[in-house]
């Protein structure tokens, strides 16, 4: 079943076009790669699905609603109580601890501070970062503030993960055990996995990858192949 | 050429019969393409006869007896020197990607769906290869990053080529 879905979506920054009839559609617990060169457009396609843009035409459905058709607000609640967010730098709150960054989306959800901290607390032995609860981001080493970045997206449960150049960062081996513990967790929770990368290596953790090339998704498939 | 050399270091590591060394070999090398006992004991005797090997002791049994293989000075000399040298870096552009790139530009043909065809058959190794990292342990996840760097190798070509292909079909059709 689809569970998020792009149809026909075109946008343009200014005088540049940036998704020139884009179609995709994501079903639900897949984990879909989306791939392409710099400026392809694989990063705007991802806000344009996640509601942080919204196309000049075409339609974006969540579960079978138009998400482009909503305003800002609307589409704030859906982001928040719906989706996770992990970007290439993790984007920590500095002035917040570990435990108080991962407890962010619940606090923001309306979870009591004891229950939100409690649960956020469990995702630390769950991504190997015991002991790195009251640190701030400025403490932390890439690789940890990604996967704290990583138990931020996911402790609220959300229906969709999306997330750009997760790795992009880190050396191979720390990125693999991000990717490891993403790809993991995600299945664990059932998390729709939405992930920009231009590298194959993290690609292929997906179930499903698509190219973006001019605007446009290029679906490769096995039957492609066959 | 390999599988001498890797019973030969396997026997160095410790004395070995056959039998256990086609075990060792099927377990952490054979992926999937096991040795025969026939291609083993040849193997064997070769080594024996040029001196790489010796046997140590035979051990009876209700077959033919067991033969105990240890290495000598000359088959060890020879491990240490192949473990030292670098293989010699693979012309990865002589293969079959290059060839069909250039003769679907230079026919007129659809270059760019046979790299995306090649591109998707690549990742869907890829993606075999980390499943095999996920499950496995350290010496599955040793040589499926092998692999899979050689195949993300192919896919930075494919990719720069796909961009490139005006250029190239214009060189290569006059």
């Amino acid at each position: 079943m689809t569970i998020i879905e792009a149809r026909n979506v075109v946008l343009s920054f200014g005088e540049t076009p940036a998704l020139r009839g884009a179609d995709l559609a994501v079903a639900e617990g897949e984990l879909l790669a989306i791939m392409g060169p710099s400026g392809s457009g694989k990063s705007t396609l991802l806000h344009c699905l996640a509601g942080i843009l919204v196309p000049d035409s075409g339609e974006i459905l969540f579960e079978g609603r138009r998400v482009d058709q909503l305003g800002e607000t609307a589409r704030s609640s859906l982001r928040r109580d719906k989706f996770g967010f992990v970007f290439q730098f993790g984007q920590l709150v500095p002035e917040l601890s570990a435990q108080e960054n991962v407890a962010l989306p619940l606090l923001l959800n309306g979870v009591r501070r004891a229950a939100a901290v409690a649960e956020a607390r469990t995702w630390f032995g769950r991504l190997g970062l015991d002991g790195l609860e009251h640190r701030r981001s400025g403490e932390l080493s890439g690789g940890q503030a990604q996967r704290v970045a990583l138990a931020r997206g996911l402790v609220a449960r959300p229906r969709v993960l999306f997330t750009d150049e997760p790795t992009g960062a880190l050396d191979s081996l720390t990125g693999e055990h991000v990717m490891d513990l993403l790809v993991g967790s995600a299945r664990e929770q059932g998390t729709t996995v939405v992930l920009v990368t231009h590298e194959a290596r993290v690609a292929a953790y997906a179930d499903r990858e698509v190219v973006v090339r001019d605007g446009k998704v290029h679906s490769l498939t096995a039957e492609v192949i066959a | 050429m390999t599988v001498p050399l890797t019973l030969l270091g396997l026997i160095e590591r410790e004395p070995r019969h056959g039998y256990d060394l086609k075990r060792d070999y099927d377990t952490y090398f054979g992926r999937g393409k096991p040795l025969s006992f026939g291609q083993v004991y040849s193997t064997l005797s070769r080594l024996a006869r040029d001196g790489k090997v010796v046997i140590s002791d035979l051990e009876p049994g209700e077959g033919p007896d067991r033969k105990r293989y240890v290495i000598t000075d000359a088959g060890a000399s020879e491990v240490e020197t192949w473990l030292r040298e670098p293989v010699a870096a693979e012309p990865h552009l002589q293969t079959v990607l290059f060839a069909k790139v250039t003769l679907a530009l230079m026919l007129g043909r659809d270059a760019e769906a046979y790299l995306d065809t090649q591109r998707a058959a690549h990742l869907q190794r890829m993606r075999e290869l980390t499943e095999i990292k996920r499950s496995g342990g350290p010496v599955d996840a040793l040589l499926a990053d092998h692999g899979l760097f050689h195949l993300e190798a192919d896919l930075r070509w494919i990719d720069l080529t796909v961009a490139r292909l005006d250029a190239i079909a214009q060189e290569v059709r006059t």
